[in-house]
This record gives structure tokens, C-alpha cells and sequence, in this order.
């Protein structure tokens, strides 16, 4: 009955917390935990200030050089200033193209880096996710990564497979080799191993759910497109080890995104 | 004599002592002090790093409406979805939903057969899509009222559950963003869900449109 109620009481509490979170009042209350927000001094002629993060959006104001301006937050390529203007201020977009004169207070400038192919080749975590098919059903793979260098990187997968007779799903962990990292278009190999669990559909008669350990190894290509997003191809031959007389074997291709950080 | 040598070292000590003498009387003159601050005051000359801005490329929220689901009716789906925006132009999303089967003509018609139990009626989705913001930019709403937004189309992959099995997915859709504030915005989606199944009998391709409202926050 206590213990019941304690779990209620968490759940409110945790409900209570979520509203307050979302509600714009709080967002001051939020501001005690100091988000970082330099101050810089336009440069350049001008800078040119958009009323939101995207080039749709038009430009609204200018600052001029000399103007100091407080950077507050980041989208993509776009930054949050704030402009003091008498009483009042000026809060816009800036693009990052047109930052990138700007200096700190004491005149030295300021990189502004973007996400580039060197960063691709450092990248430490990535996630994916790929579709494609398993020896004639489809497949849905989600996977996370963690390079230890850049030549290796460590990868646990997670397989669904939709197939038109039965369902499965298969979970492994690989080794990744990359020869070379530093391409745009760099290609791999992979050997892991894992489980896979089969379920036959509910319309088929007599048929068992099956529970198998699976090996396998396979090669594919990351290709480098822009900023963080990696376009990713594979080709994997799974061993189901299967406890009947002879091994299975599964060709599976598959294709899709992938985000580094 | 003796006197004579030690009258010698003591001048020698004094002598050499004597700078230290002085400085020591130094130090203790207040004017000097005030001169020579104990503490040095350093500038702050702290870089900037453009990297510990606050980055809002994140979506999170909830969505609710109604879905149709081919032979089973339409029925209200909930759901939540995730959405990280890799470019101004790029985001992946992924999204869960769930909804009820309500009965086919059939099950109506036969009075009482049933095609499905009560169980096997929930039905839950999960996707992954890719998303491309087609019209970014500014709206109006009359004379006053300015919104910010834009119409995005998504389409990728997933899986549907229901009737006891899973079945691969496709979904492709087109949705409308405004954007409240920052950190807030509204979402208008109506996507196709197509899937195969053979629960009646032959394998067909199913279509099953969902409409959703929803809120999402940026963070």
C-alpha cells in the first residue's frame, strides 16, 4: 500500500517536474545554470540578422562594425546574437559565413569551425540506421559505435527482420576495419557474431519460434556527405548456426544514414 | 689587536648587511605598499569556444490524431517522436505511435465472427525516416500575424505490429513546422503508412493514412 503510494507520488512529482520544465516561466529559473554566451565585436561592414535559424527566413536588422554582440545559442549553421540597442536590444540570426570576422573583445578572431571531413576520420561515436534485405525479408538495423582509433571501431547492432512467414530479431556485436579512414569514401570490413531469434508468423500452422547463435562477416563503405550525416552500405554473409545437421547461410545488403559525433 | 679584527668584521657585516637593512625598512613604508599591490589583477583573456554554445539541433515531442487503418477503421493514434537536424535543410526522425483495430465489415456483417482478439487489436508503429524541409520561411495569417515554419516531407522505414506479427513499413509523408518560439513548435503530419499482410486471406498491399497534430521543444 506504501510502497504503492510512494510510486504514485514519484510519478507526480515527475509529471509536476516535466510541466514546470516546459513551461516559458521556468526558462528563467533554467538560466541558473549559466549557459555560456561570450560577447564578440562585429568586424566586417555589417552583419546581416535573420528572424530565424534558415535562409528563408529575412533579414530583419544589421549590425554594424564595432558593434558588440553576445552570442546566446547555435543551430546548425546559424547563431542566436543579441544586440544592445539603448534600452532595449536586438535578438536575431546570423549565419555562420558571416561570423566568422567577428573577434572577442581583445581583437583576436574566433574559429568558427564546421563539421569537415577531418572531423569524419576523428569521428569517436556513430549511430545508423539501415534498411535493406535478409535473404529475402526486409530488414531494419539500428547500430552505435565507438571508434578506438581511426582504424577500428567496436559496433553493437540490432536487427529486426520482416519476412512474409516469420519475423526475427537479431542483435551482434562486431569488429569494424577501416584500411582508410581519411577517404570521403571510405570502405570496411566487418566480422561479428550474435544471436538471432525467429518467430513464424500467426498464419502459419506448426511452425516452432527458434533461437540460434549466428556469425558473420561482411564489407561495405561509409561515404562522407556533409556535416555530420554518413551515407552507409553493407554486404554481410551470416552462419546461422543452426542445431540441425547443416549451417544456414544468409546473404544480407543493406543501405542508410549514419551520425557521428 | 683583538678589538682591532673584531671592530673590522663587524664593519664587513655591516657593510654587507646593509641593502638588506635598507630593504627591510623599505617594505615597511606605507606609501610603498600602496605602490606594489600584493595581488596582481589578471585580464580575463579567456578564448572564446564557439563549441560550448548552447546547440539546439534536437526535436522531442508527442503527436496525437487519427489513423486509418486499411479494413479496420480509423482510431485515434498517439504517439512520440525524436528528431535530430543534421543541416538547415536535413533531419532524421524517428517516431513510435500506437492506436486500436476497430472491426472490419466482415466482423460486423457475420455477427460475431472475429477475425482479431482484443489483444492483437493494439497496434503499434515505429519508424525511421529521413526528413527535407521544402519551403522554409515566413507565413501570415492575416494582416498582424507573422508565423515561422515551413512544409517538410519525410519518408523512411520502420515496422507496424498488430494481429500478433510485425510487418515491414513505409512510410512517406508531408507535414507542416510552425515555430513558436525557440524552443517550441507545431506540428501538422499526414503520412501513408504502407505495409503487405495476409490476414485476410491473400497477400495485399495495405495503405493507411495517419493525421496528427503534435508539440515538439528544441533543446
Amino acid at each position: 500500500m506504501n510502497g504503492k503510494a510512494g510510486y504514485m507520488g514519484k510519478w507526480l512529482a515527475l509529471s509536476i517536474a516535466c510541466l514546470l520544465l516546459a513551461m516559458p516561466a521556468q526558462a528563467r529559473l533554467l538560466d541558473i545554470f549559466q549557459k555560456y554566451q561570450p560577447e564578440l565585436v562585429v568586424s566586417d561592414p555589417y552583419i546581416e540578422m535573420h528572424t530565424g535559424p534558415g535562409r528563408g527566413y529575412p533579414v530583419f536588422y544589421v549590425a554594424g562594425q564595432g558593434d558588440h554582440i553576445k552570442l546566446l545559442k547555435q543551430r546548425n549553421h546559424w547563431f542566436k546574437i543579441r544586440i544592445p540597442r539603448g534600452q532595449h536590444f536586438k535578438e536575431g540570426w546570423v549565419h555562420v559565413d558571416q561570423m566568422r570576422h567577428t573577434l572577442d573583445l581583445e581583437g583576436n578572431e574566433i574559429e568558427f569551425g564546421q563539421v569537415a571531413l577531418g572531423d569524419f576520420t576523428r569521428r569517436r561515436w556513430e549511430v545508423g540506421l539501415n534498411g535493406g534485405d535478409f535473404g529475402g525479408a526486409a530488414s531494419i538495423t539500428g547500430y552505435l559505435g565507438y571508434a578506438l582509433n581511426q582504424y577500428i571501431t567496436l559496433q553493437l547492432e540490432a536487427t529486426q527482420i520482416l519476412g512474409n512467414f516469420s519475423d526475427g530479431l537479431m542483435g551482434s556485436a562486431n569488429i569494424v576495419m577501416y584500411p582508410f579512414p581519411k577517404w570521403r569514401v571510405s570502405p570496411y570490413f566487418t566480422i561479428g557474431t550474435g544471436i538471432i531469434a525467429t518467430k513464424p508468423h500467426t498464419t502459419i500452422v506448426q511452425a516452432q519460434d527458434r533461437r540460434d547463435e549466428i556469425a558473420h562477416a561482411g564489407a561495405g563503405a561509409n561515404i562522407y556527405l556533409s556535416d555530420r550525416f554518413i551515407l552507409r552500405m553493407e554486404y554481410k554473409r551470416h552462419t546461422v548456426l543452426t542445431s540441425r545437421d547443416d549451417n544456414q547461410e544468409i546473404n544480407q545488403w543493406k543501405a542508410g544514414f549514419s551520425i557521428f559525433f | 689587536m683583538e678589538s682591532r679584527i673584531q671592530h673590522i668584521f663587524l664593519t664587513m657585516l655591516l657593510v654587507l648587511g646593509t641593502p638588506g637593512v635598507f630593504a627591510a625598512s623599505g617594505s615597511t613604508d606605507p606609501d610603498e605598499l600602496e605602490l606594489e599591490p600584493l595581488v596582481v589583477r589578471e585580464l580575463a583573456r579567456r578564448k572564446v569556444e564557439v563549441n560550448k554554445l548552447d546547440q539546439e539541433n534536437f526535436e522531442i515531442g508527442v503527436l496525437g490524431g487519427l489513423m486509418s487503418v486499411e479494413d479496420f477503421g480509423s482510431n485515434v493514434v498517439v504517439g512520440a517522436r525524436i528528431a535530430y537536424h543534421v543541416t538547415e535543410d536535413f533531419f532524421v526522425e524517428g517516431q513510435y505511435g500506437k492506436t486500436t483495430l476497430g472491426q472490419t465489415s466482415f466482423e460486423r456483417l457475420s455477427g460475431g465472427a472475429q477475425i482479431l482478439t482484443d489483444d492483437e487489436r493494439d497496434m503499434t508503429y515505429y519508424n525511421v525516416s529521413v526528413g527535407y524541409n521544402i519551403f522554409p520561411g515566413e507565413s501570415f495569417l492575416g494582416r498582424n500575424l507573422t508565423f515561422k515554419g515551413g512544409l517538410y516531407v519525410v519518408a523512411g522505414v520502420g515496422s507496424t505490429s498488430f494481429g500478433g506479427d510485425d510487418r515491414f513499413t513505409i512510410n512517406a509523408g508531408v507535414g507542416y513546422r510552425l515555430i513558436a518560439t525557440d524552443w517550441l513548435a507545431f506540428h501538422i503530419d499526414v503520412r501513408d503508412h504502407i505495409f503487405e499482410t495476409d490476414l485476410l486471406g491473400t497477400l495485399e498491399t495495405k495503405h493507411n493514412i495517419e493525421f496528427s497534430g503534435g508539440l515538439t521543444f528544441f533543446f
